[in-house]
């Protein structure tokens, strides 16, 4: 197990380090006259060429990104292109926005998807079906569609929600909890009906198994046959949905951040991508980056408690 | 568009069955239903030209926000356009992008996550490592730079989003076969000689299809979404028509008229719910394609021996009338047609027959146990001289009544170690504490011939052998000391060597202990070590009933002599031959 973990950390660490690069070559690859974009039109031609020069735009490539790259690895992000905020700095006020409703929503739609996913498995008959129009219904639903709507009903027309806007947590819980309800539950339906689906996937598959009625005939209690047993066996395939879901929403808070205006990394991406600020970008990229490697470190370490024999290959 | 979902299913099926899973599909009221939409979609989408009352930029400038009626059916937008032919024109687009989306990742993810999961290896390192690279990229930015730097083209960023998307079907592939890889039926195939190509077709795709039709109805809808998201926000081509380019202006204009987010909105919502729905019905089809099959008719009741009626109840398990049906309606088919049977207490019997002659249903059906879908439709068991029900049946296991299953290697959870599966039922029943119950748990693994049962009962059920997991689950059966045991089949998935031992061991706890034993086995063999008195059935209907040695003496059904015939091929039995070895 410590070798397969050592591993995993070690092939997160090169991903760590190849994927701000190939944002890099990308992002370059297409914008080209940066700094006229920065200056704006009655910017005169020296004025532009003074202000690549100074962000090292005549320099080559490989030196530009060397340069970038070294100074990540001391800590230093730089500063964005546009409004000389450091990018560190933007990233430490952004994230807890994003991961507020990433994580929030992720907890939400795992609780009720294993919930809904196991009673519709076990149970099958009505309640299975009312999980399938449910899932179809909530599957079907575009998330920003579903965010707007939320916004007329429960902002504008019943003003109990803000419309736009983030508290965060130090401004206190309730206000913090109040300026992501409707963000979280835009997200959270997605994510809550494909969770779900698979779950109960998952859990009719291992009911079928020999071993399950093995179980029955030694007389177990239907408890612990499926909170002990069916569970743990479809807790691989569900965690493993819960991983892809939460790198989902990663993307998904983009358009839902959009909407109710919320300073999330999503915001930051928007604008910077469209006004090829660089490292902003290559700083979205890699905090992006470097959570996606640890929740996929910690799935790996549910999927090891779960599955025995997955901690032995 | 169902050939994206046809297309995962498994190389290796006859093309009849192909088809008939599809119809089996639309046979279902809501996959009929997706269905019908789907087509109806695809219908629009491809006569755009001929069925759309307008052009799709075709504008009337003096009749803008108009709602619906005189000539615009579904109203004007903000430029006088016809709404309803927007609508039209717009299904194109989006299904072209959404089957982008579905093809490209489908293409890229199936093969890589087959090959990855299945050979392992240096491309399984470099498969998972560009897959979780994928990942990390976060969609939107790739497409957001994308557009920035090399094309701004709509159908080119789903073919970028199909490449993004390819990991889910990358990992969901790779994950189903390195579960499989590893099992004994795969190891099985690849020890005769079977080649990896057909091994996947055969064992891996069948595996996997499920869930790779619920993420290409997930792709398919999220390409929808995307498309029409990156649309909405202002990314979309204002020349080409397309649900998301209509909401995106409608949404512009929410406050002057809301009939135009209605349409579009609806649209992309029954479209992206047909999909779903469908892939849920071809689903379900799949999984009733792999249910068993109908088995055949009976015999003529004629055929039936007088002696299958026994004189007297048995003192233990008395059966009597027992039919057990599948399904319900006219689908229902029978597969016990009515069978008495009786077990005396200390007595051993067997119940012997081909595959599919309903032995182990009705074995299962003493349990209370029988799959998803099969009852009693008549007859009565008794046990200890009372008629019991199912619920009285079911509370008595693991207490009163011992299983023991066929495949031993199937029979373990997995997850769980020997010592935890074997404490639990023993905690349960007797009410005793963890650390007595691992004692009785040791002892219990010392009396069936483990030799380390103290590191037996730290095991996962995948570090042991076949023999070493039936004597576990015989173990586990005689527990709590049953006094009925029903075995099915304990002997047949051993090596030949172990098959002898874990007779005689049943056979010694059955003595020692006084239990009635219930054997179900298609060999004779065992029949002549092990039983009192024999039942042979034959296709849901016994045909006959004697004492174990007149039947090997004198069997007067010719379906026994026939069975006797093909299973002893005339040697002599185990014991025959122990006894003359001896002389």
């Amino acid at each position: 197990m410590l070798t397969f973990l050592a591993k995993r950390i070690l092939s997160g660490l090169v991903l760590i380090a190849l994927i701000p690069s190939l944002a890099f070559v990308l992002m370059r690859a297409g914008s080209s006259d940066v700094a006229r974009q920065i200056l704006g039109q009655t910017a005169s031609e020296e004025q532009v060429a003074a202000r690549a020069a100074a962000l090292g735009l005549d320099r080559p490539l490989v030196s530009q990104y060397l340069d970038w790259a070294g100074r990540a690895l001391r800590g230093d992000l730089g500063v964005s292109w546009f409004t000389n905020e450091p990018v560190a700095q933007a990233m430490a006020t952004r994230v807890p926005a994003t991961l507020s409703l990433v994580i929030v929503t992720t907890i939400i739609a795992a609780v009720i998807a294993v919930a809904l996913g196991l009673a519709a498995a076990y149970y099958k008959g009505w309640l299975d079906r009312v999980l399938q129009v449910l899932s179809i219904a909530g599957f079907a639903l575009p998330g920003f569609w579903l965010a707007l709507m939320l916004v007329v009903w429960l902002a504008i027309d019943n003003p109990i929600f803000p419309a736009t806007g983030y508290a965060s947590i130090s401004d206190g819980i309730g206000a913090w909890a109040r300026s992501i309800t409707l963000p979280v539950t835009a997200l959270a339906v997605g994510a809550v009906t494909a969770t779900a689906q698979q779950v109960r996937g998952a859990v009719r598959d291992v009911l079928q198994q020999d071993w399950v009625r093995t179980l029955r005939a030694r007389g177990i209690s239907r408890g612990s046959l499926i909170f002990k047993h069916v569970l743990r066996s479809a807790g691989v395939a569900g965690l493993t949905v819960l991983g892809l879901q939460f790198i989902g929403l990663l993307g998904g808070a983009v358009f839902v951040e959009r909407l109710f205006a919320i300073p999330g990394m999503g915001q930051v991406l928007v604008t910077s991508t469209a006004q090829g600020d660089l490292p902003l970008v290559l700083g979205v990229v890699l905090v992006t980056t470097l959570i996606v490697v640890i929740v996929n470190l910690v799935i790996d370490l549910g999927v090891g408690f779960f599955n025995p024999k997955a901690r032995l290959s | 568009m169902s050939s994206e979902f046809t297309a995962v299913l498994p190389i290796g099926k006859p093309a009849r069955k192909r088809g008939s899973v599809v119809v089996r599909a639309l046979r279902n009221p809501s996959g009929l239903v997706a269905g019908v939409v789907i087509a109806i979609v695809f219908a629009v989408a491809v006569l755009a030209d001929v069925i759309a009352p307008y052009g799709a930029q075709e504008s009337d400038l003096s009749r803008l926000f108009e709602h619906g009626g005189d000539g615009h059916l579904l109203g004007t937008d903000g430029a006088g356009r016809d709404v309803l032919s927007l609508l039209i024109y717009g299904a194109r687009s989006s299904l072209i992008g959404a089957a982008i989306a579905v093809g490209v990742s489908m293409l890229v993810g199936i093969p890589t996550g087959l090959i990855a999961g299945f050979y392992g290896r240096w491309f399984d390192q470099i498969g998972t490592w560009i897959s979780s690279a994928i990942l990390a990229l976060p969609g939107i930015v790739v497409l957001l730079a994308f557009r920035a730097s090399v094309s701004t083209s709509m159908w080119a960023a789903m073919l970028v989003f199909g490449v993004l998307l390819a990991p889910s079907f990358f990992t969901l592939v790779r994950a189903a076969v390195r579960s499989v890889r590893n099992e004994l039926y795969v190891d099985a195939a690849r020890v005769t000689g079977v080649s990896d190509a057909r091994i996947i077709s055969r064992h891996v795709l069948t595996i996997v299809r499920a869930p790779i039709v619920i993420q290409a109805a997930m792709v398919a809808a999220l390409g929808l979404m995307i498309q029409a998201g990156l649309e909405f926000l202002g990314m979309g081509d204002r020349e080409t028509a397309s649900w998301g380019q209509s909401l995106n202006e409608g949404f512009q204009n929410i406050y002057r008229a809301d009939h135009l987010i209605l349409w579009p909105g609806l649209a992309l919502g029954i479209t992206i719910a047909a999909f779903a729905l469908f892939a849920n019905a071809l689903r379900d089809a799949l999984d009733a394609a792999d249910a068993p099959r109908t088995p055949p008719a009976p015999p003529e009741a004629s055929s039936v021996d007088p002696s299958v009626v026994p004189a007297t109840t048995g003192d233990l398990v008395s059966i009597r009338g027992l039919r057990i049906a599948y399904g319900s309606g006219d689908d229902a088919s029978e597969v016990v047609h009515g069978i008495d049977l009786d077990l005396d207490a200390g007595k051993v019997v067997g119940l012997v027959g081909e595959s599919g002659s309903g032995k182990t249903q009705t074995a299962l059906a003493v349990l209370g146990l029988l799959p998803d879908g099969g009852r009693i439709t008549a007859g009565t068991i008794s046990i200890d001289g009372r008629t019991t029900t199912l619920t009285q049946r079911i509370s008595m296991l693991g207490r009163d009544i011992g299983y023991i299953p066929q495949e031993p290697m199937s029979n373990l959870d997995p997850a769980f170690t020997i010592g935890n599966q074997l404490v639990e039922p023993l905690r349960r029943h007797l009410g005793i504490g963890r650390r007595e119950a691992e004692a009785r748990a040791l002892a219990l693994l010392e009396r069936v011939g483990i030799p380390e049962p103290e590191r037996l009962m730290r095991s996962y059920p995948h570090q042991i052998s076949g023999g070493m997991a039936q004597r576990v689950l015989i173990a586990g059966a005689v527990a709590c000391e049953p006094r009925l045991l029903i075995a099915d089949e304990p002997t047949t998935a051993l090596d030949v060597t172990i098959q002898a031992e874990i007779l005689d061991l049943l056979r010694d706890l059955q003595q020692e202990r006084g239990m009635g034993l219930l054997i179900v086995t298609h060999n004779f063999g065992v029949v002549a070590d092990i039983c009192d008195e024999v039942y042979v059935m034959q296709m849901g209907v016994l045909v006959e009933h004697q004492a174990a040695g007149d039947l090997f003496a004198e069997p007067r059904h010719e379906y026994t002599r026939a069975l006797l015939g093909a299973s002893l091929e005339g040697g002599p039995s185990r014991r025959q031959r122990e006894k003359e070895q001896l002389r």
